[in-house]
């Protein structure tokens, strides 16, 4: 058995056996599905953009996505407080390999986590326009969960305690996902503003995932795959390297 | 084996270890004794990979830590001071997961976690997560599984941290047993003078960061002038309780409790 696999499979069984957390992680995406579809769908529908139940699937599932894979990836500051970090550490293994182990893991909890949602947003009415692409989309649900995990763990490996994290989420995850375009087209926007969601990782996961499910598009499928794949790729150098530099 | 030059660890203006220096020969069994606060963890983190020394030099079997990591990673098991299991894995998974990240081959991994989950009387409780464990119980894994990869250097800080007389003997009894048998070089830290007294050739006793007197337990009275190694001891290291508070890390593990009651 191999390093990388035996610490997926440790993440996979951790989030499996947390039952009571994936209820509860459903009850957001849930809340925001009932509050904004209901509350927002006249007046977008108004505007003129159609049904925003369906707009906003993709968003909610691309929100959940991102939430579940930095936790899981900041999840490394519970292995330095609870001590099994120490035991990962003093294994004769390249750090390479613990930190793809521990994000491809946390990845697939995050992806069945959007699996998830999107059985949620299918109760609620959503319906994506091709079933036949459906696949692409967890294709992308797959990306972005990558992406987060590797740029949570990198996070995990400079927070020592419970304070950062907290300000974590409140200035880092919270502004990635309402500048996403989650809960708002990305089209007619003023400039400036644009421009700073043009910067969010997560406005190229959604829109990848919103083109697949609905068909409508703000940069074009391949620039979404580029994108998400080029920074993956840097977040998991960075990760890695704080990752290496870890003192306990 | 382990050979130490003029180590020291800063940690801002605070020197925790103070230029340092002893050996520890092939099949060796060293202890570390020192009050709380001495440097003896700080001392096993920076052989074990985990710190880097402000300054000075650590050989381990003729390789730096430093720059031979994986080498030398390869090479010892610890038991930490602190907890390090994933207690919402079972007692196999554990011991499981320890062998993947070691390379021990299949076959001898499921021979060997199931002799040493016996020794230690965890065998019934196997498939048991560890957060169900009693606190002696969770120790005794922690050893088990610090034995998996048979290494040639065992790093025992506080092993018996917990542990009732039974499991106390049991631990010491196995750990001559593999020091006389297999050659293993064992360097222990530990509160209790007995213990020490007991199963260690030589002993170090550490305060304040520096090594203060080191030979054997005879060796120790003798300077001394002392009857027992606990009267040479505090003969050495002064009667006044060290005054640590509970440090950072503990403080930590006490929040991360009451905000995450999941893990
Ligand atoms: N990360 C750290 N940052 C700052 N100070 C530290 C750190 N780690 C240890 N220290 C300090 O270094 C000193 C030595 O600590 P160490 O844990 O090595 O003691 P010890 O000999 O193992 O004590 P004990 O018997 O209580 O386990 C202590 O004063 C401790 O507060
Ligand atoms: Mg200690």
């Amino acid at each position: 058995m191999s390093v990388i696999y035996i610490l997926w499979l440790r993440e996979v069984k951790r989030y499996f056996r947390s039952r009571a957390q994936i209820v509860a992680s459903l009850g957001q995406p849930v809340l925001y599905l009932i509050a904004f579809g209901f509350g927002m769908g006249p007046i977008f529908q108004k505007a003129g953009y159609g049904s925003y139940r369906q707009f906003m699937a993709p968003g909610i599932i691309g929100m959940s996505v991102l939430f579940m894979s930095i936790f899981s990836g900041i999840s490394l500051l519970f292995d330095r407080q609870f001590g099994f970090l120490k035991e990962t550490l003093v294994a004769p293994v390249p750090r390479l390999q613990i930190m793809l182990g521990r994000t491809l893991g946390s990845a697939t909890s995050a992806m069945v986590q959007g699996s998830l949602v999107f059985a949620v947003c299918l109760i609620a009415g959503f319906r994506p326009v091709n079933f036949a692409t459906v696949p692409i989309a967890f294709c992308f649900m797959a990306m972005i969960a990558i992406m987060f995990t590797a740029l949570g763990t990198a996070i995990g490996s400079l927070l020592t305690d419970m304070q950062g994290f907290q300000l974590i989420m409140n200035f880092l995850v919270m502004p990635i996902f309402f500048l996403s375009g989650a809960l708002y087209p990305l089209k007619n926007l003023p400039r400036a503003f644009a421009f700073v969601t043009g910067l969010d990782p997560l406005s190229y996961g959604v829109d990848g995932l919103r083109t697949v499910l609905t068909g409508s598009s703000a940069f074009g499928l391949t620039t979404d795959a580029v994108v998400i794949g080029c920074i993956t790729v840097l977040f998991i150098s960075v990760g890695t390297y704080f990752f290496s530099k870890i003192q306990l | 084996m382990i050979r130490v030059q003029n180590l020291v660890k800063r940690f801002g203006d605070f020197e925790a270890v103070k230029d340092i220096s002893f050996q520890v020969e092939r099949g060796e069994i060293f202890a570390f004794l020192g009050p709380n606060g001495a440097g003896k963890t700080t001392t096993i983190k920076m052989l074990t990979t985990l710190l880097k020394p402000t300054s000075g030099s650590v050989e381990i079997d003729g390789l730096n830590p430093a720059s031979a990591q994986n080498e030398v990673r390869k090479r010892f098991g610890i038991v930490f001071q602190d907890p390090s299991l994933d207690t919402e894995l079972t007692a196999y998974e554990n011991m499981e997961i320890h062998a993947v990240l070691y390379h021990v081959p299949r076959a001898l991994r499921i021979e060997r976690t199931e002799r040493l989950m016996k020794l230690f009387e965890l065998w019934d409780r196997r498939n048991d997560p560890a957060k169900t464990f009693s606190g002696g119980m969770k120790r005794r894994l922690e050893i088990a599984r610090s034995m998996l990869h048979t290494p040639r250097i065992i790093f025992l800080d506080e092993p018996t941290l917990g542990l009732d007389p039974q499991s106390r003997n049991q631990l010491w009894t196995h750990v001559k047993h593999l020091n006389e048998t297999e050659r293993v070089t064992v360097f222990l830290t530990t509160h209790y003078m007995e213990e020490a007294e007991r199963v260690a050739q030589r002993i170090a006793i550490i305060d304040h960061g520096g090594i203060i007197a080191l030979g054997s337990s005879a060796e120790l009275k003798q300077q001394t002038g002392t009857e027992t190694l606990e009267e040479a001891f505090l003969k050495l290291t002064g009667s006044a309780i060290r005054d640590e508070s509970a440090s950072s890390a503990d403080a930590l593990r006490q929040m991360a409790k009451m905000w995450s009651p999941k893990r």
